[in-house]
């Protein structure tokens, strides 16, 4: 990559803005290794987010599944799986870390807005203004089996329902004007009267009256992360959303082309386009030397994708249980069998398999890959590899152009994974004068460098909060 | 009785028990949301010696509508808490009358992962007419329907933490494996209102099964570990206790105590002037340090612990944990927990076969 003058570049003085994602349920996340910790151990979590918080980052996050995966009828037993509740995780988090945003995604579908309003104002009040709530809509309908109300929504709906959930839930976090809580000892009520307002809303999602039981934060609001990449869920995150967690960040192009199509939703609302930070989850693979890098990459890849994992993969793209075939042999010789019915719960489903097929068996051929091999070279790609300093000035080209504001780092490894970026690659950021050198604020929406929450915008009189 | 006989828990949501207890605070209204507060009042009671701290919740702030009060939700206080204890056992309060059972039962099995097993459950009911109107759901409203809503919650939050046996994770790199699924199990629950498939999200807690604490006119006493009775006299306490069929009894008992500035009589009387402390049928006990270790002494007698509920927290913590627990461990009638051991051990409890690995080692045997 040639780098041009950083000063003569669309942004030069953007900041790259770092979260750490804690994986709960995927194959990237390495279980073998002899240094692969538990996923469940508290000690992990607390691990991570020390590292997170040495280095500076904006936020850690956890992610969310209500039902554990399935191929087949049969839980998927080949990966990671097994977490805890993340907003109870994470105010335990809230005791042991200071500067860190604590973000946790949490759905709309099988909530309900009165308790997770609640239970985010609890968290965002114990981390004194650092809780992230991600936006989720959950995307199938086997996750219902394990609630009150069955069933599920489908795509134009779960939108619907989230707007509205949204809305619910900001009522409720207004619902104490500031200076509602008396400030002084032998006050003469808790709360000035009126202080505290009833939200009564009647839509066609929700029928709720109550009064919220809790007071705004440093931050005012929880921080309002949006992941989903459907043209409503874009929408959805123009209108609401502080932070897009986005799965645009491996390639430039591609990053872009998703930045400018939200910057063109942000003000299709009336938004300012730098609104909204955009940051992509990604794999970051550190070496010494670039050699040293790939080295490390094809190691990683060897565990991430294991025999089983690579015929686990390559099973529902041909459409045949695989699980019994050599998968450091050739390729299936089988056509795939298209079916209607897709009995993976939680798997990816893949558009057109004939002709991903055909390219493999190709590719496999020309290069004599075996169906391991081919998976690893062709299957879900990810992440950015190279030297520290490769990779701060490959960030720096990115940030400075608008492609993202900062990444959401996915570490193969637990709990050790995150080191090697905060001792290594964090400095050398630090040196291009992309990334900070202290704590900005003390919440997470100053961290970010957001305006203060959306509802609060023109309201006269109101604390700035960022 | 030989040996120590008292579990001692203390209840510390708000400010105390009194509704108007805040106005004897040592400090502002706002800061009783303050994270530094919470863990002082969880920091306080671990090093008194208490057994169980337990934290009130319900999805309606605390206090009568003119004067709202603001309240953290007790799941997420104990989480908190849990990060910055270490031998104390922590029971937050949540009713299942209308909220996800799924949801519960992985935040308390989040909880005690947290607090490495020191974790427990007290299950209550959402009794206001109001808790429906703010869940948006139809109203739970007689007394046997919120019978039968605690029921299936538990139900439903206890098979689910038995839903991964304790070695469902096996990491067998042979078979490129981490999951064993014939160790983990659906519980395909069907109740009146709802039905719950799982398995859990969350592996088994580290007790296996948190303990689980309630009224047992509420809920079915062999769902409970620990019933908390109630009584306003002792002869009351004894017989509830005899009939209570669980495991564990704590007894629930008000508390005002004298302090060095005031009586207790006159403590209450200041807060009286406000709002009443409305009598719940609790034995309630208003005097000096000493008369209530000799009512604690005849309590012992009759139940495994007492549950407390001070009138102001900061003021009757003080007096419990200066005069009140030293004088009871010094008649050797309450040991205060040991660091590294779970809340079931604490209270004596075994910790639970899994009911999935036993019904399969039932099966076995059938077949032999
Ligand atoms: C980067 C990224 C991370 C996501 N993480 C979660 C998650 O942890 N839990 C979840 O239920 N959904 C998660 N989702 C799914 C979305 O929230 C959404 O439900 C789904 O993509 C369907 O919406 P869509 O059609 O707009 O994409 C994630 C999506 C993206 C792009």
């Amino acid at each position: 990559m040639t780098l041009s003058d950083p000063l003569d570049v669309p942004r030069p003085h953007a900041q790259l803005h770092f979260g750490v994602f804690f994986q709960g349920v995927n194959h990237w996340t390495i279980w073998s290794a002899p240094d692969s910790g538990s996923q469940i151990d508290p000690a992990s979590f607390r691990q991570v987010a020390r590292t997170a918080e040495r280095g500076l980052l904006d936020a850690f996050f956890l992610g969310e599944g209500l039902r554990l995966r399935e191929v087949d009828g049969k839980i998927h037993d080949l990966d990671v799986a097994g977490r805890p509740d993340a907003i109870t995780q994470l105010a335990a988090l809230a005791a042991v870390t200071r500067r860190i945003g604590l973000v946790s995604t949490s759905n709309t579908t099988f909530n309900e807005p009165a308790d997770l309003a609640r239970r985010l104002s609890g968290l965002d009040l114990l981390s004194e203004g650092r809780a992230g709530w991600n936006v989720v809509t959950t995307d199938n309908a086997w996750t219902g089996a394990n609630f009150r109300r069955g069933g599920y929504l489908d795509h134009a709906d779960r939108y619907r329902r989230a707007e509205e959930f949204l809305s619910v839930a900001r009522a409720l976090w207004d619902g104490w004007e500031d200076g509602a809580v008396a400030p002084e000892v032998g006050a003469p009520a808790w709360s000035a009267p009126g202080g505290v307002h009833q939200v009564r809303h009647r839509g066609p999602q929700f029928d709720v009256d109550l009064a919220p039981t809790l007071p705004r934060s440093a931050q005012g609001h929880p921080v309002i992360f949006q992941a989903g990449d459907s043209g409503e869920g874009r929408d959805f995150a123009a209108r609401n959303a502080d932070v897009i967690f986005s799965g645009h960040g491996n390639d430039f192009d591609d990053a872009l082309a998703f930045a400018d199509d939200i910057r063109r939703r942000l003000r299709a609302v009336g938004r300012p386009d730098d609104d909204l930070r955009i940051l992509p989850g990604t794999e970051i693979i550190l070496g010494a030397t670039e050699e040293e890098a790939q080295e490390k990459k094809r190691w990683i890849r060897l565990q991430q994708v294991t025999p089983a994992t690579a015929l686990g993969i390559a099973g529902p793209l041909w459409g045949i249980d695989l699980s019994d075939r050599d998968a450091d042999g050739p390729l299936p010789k089988e056509d795939p069998v298209v079916s209607e019915n897709d009995s993976s719960f939680g798997a990816r489903r893949i558009a057109d398999p004939r002709a991903v097929v055909a390219e493999w068996q190709a590719k496999a051929e020309a290069y004599g890959w075996s169906l391991r091999e081919t998976v690893i070279a062709l299957g879900p790609q990810r992440g950015h590899v190279g030297t520290p300093s490769g990779l701060a000035d490959k960030f720096a080209h990115f940030v400075r152009h608008g492609a993202t504001d900062g990444f959401n780092v996915t570490p193969h490894l637990i709990p050790d994974g995150l080191d090697d970026i905060v001792d290594l690659l964090v400095p050398e950021l630090q040196e291009r004068g992309i990334y900070r050198t202290e704590y900005t604020g003390t919440t997470l929406r100053e961290n970010l460098g957001l305006r203060e929450p959306l509802t609060h915008r023109s309201a006269p009189g109101r604390r700035q909060a960022g | 009785m030989s040996g120590p006989a008292l579990h001692l828990a203390v209840e510390i949501d708000g400010d105390g028990a009194h509704p108007a207890a805040w106005r004897r605070a040592a400090h502002s209204p706002g800061q009783l949301l303050a994270p530094r507060r919470v863990a002082r009042v969880a920091a306080i009671a671990e090093n008194a010696g208490f057994t169980l701290l337990t934290l009130d919740d319900g999805v309606l702030p605390p206090g009568a509508a003119p004067d709202p009060v603001g309240r953290i939700g007790a799941v997420e206080r104990a989480a908190f808490v849990a990060a910055s204890t270490s031998t104390i056992g922590i029971a937050p309060v949540v009713p299942v009358t209308y909220a996800e059972p799924f949801h519960v039962s992985s935040q308390l099995a989040a909880l005690d992962h947290i607090s490495a097993g020191r974790a427990g459950w007290v299950v209550t009911e959402e009794e206001r007419p109001e808790a429906a109107r703010a869940w948006g759901r139809p109203r739970v409203d007689d007394a046997g329907a919120r019978t039968r809503e605690s029921r299936d919650g538990v139900e439903v939050a206890r098979a689910l933490w038995d839903s991964w046996e304790d070695d469902a994770v096996i990491r067998s790199v042979a078979t490129g494996r981490y999951l064993d699924r014939e160790r983990l199990h659906y519980i395909d629950f069907t109740g009146e209102t709802y039905a719950v498939k799982g398995p859990a999200i969350v592996p088994r807690p580290p007790q296996g099964q948190l303990v689980v604490l309630g009224r047992p006119d509420r809920v079915p006493s062999a769902q409970l570990d620990v019933a908390l009775v109630e009584g306003r006299d002792l002869a009351s306490v004894a017989t509830a206790a005899a009939a209570a069929g669980t495991p564990r009894v704590l007894a629930e008992v008000e508390v005002a105590l004298d302090t060095p500035g005031a009586t207790a009589a006159e403590r209450v009387a200041d807060l009286e002037r406000h709002t009443a402390w409305s009598d719940r049928g609790r034995l309630r006990h208003i005097g000096t340090a000493d008369q209530l270790v000799a009512v604690l002494v005849e309590l012992s007698r009759h139940v495994d612990g007492v549950r407390l509920h001070p009138l102001v927290l900061d003021e009757d913590l003080a007096v419990l944990s200066r005069l009140v627990l030293p004088a009871l461990s010094g008649r050797r009638l309450v040991a205060r927990p040991l660091p590294g051991t779970s809340l079931r051990s604490a209270l004596g409890l075994e910790r639970p076969a899994n009911r999935f690995t036993a019904a399969a080692v039932a099966t076995q045997e059938d077949a032999r």
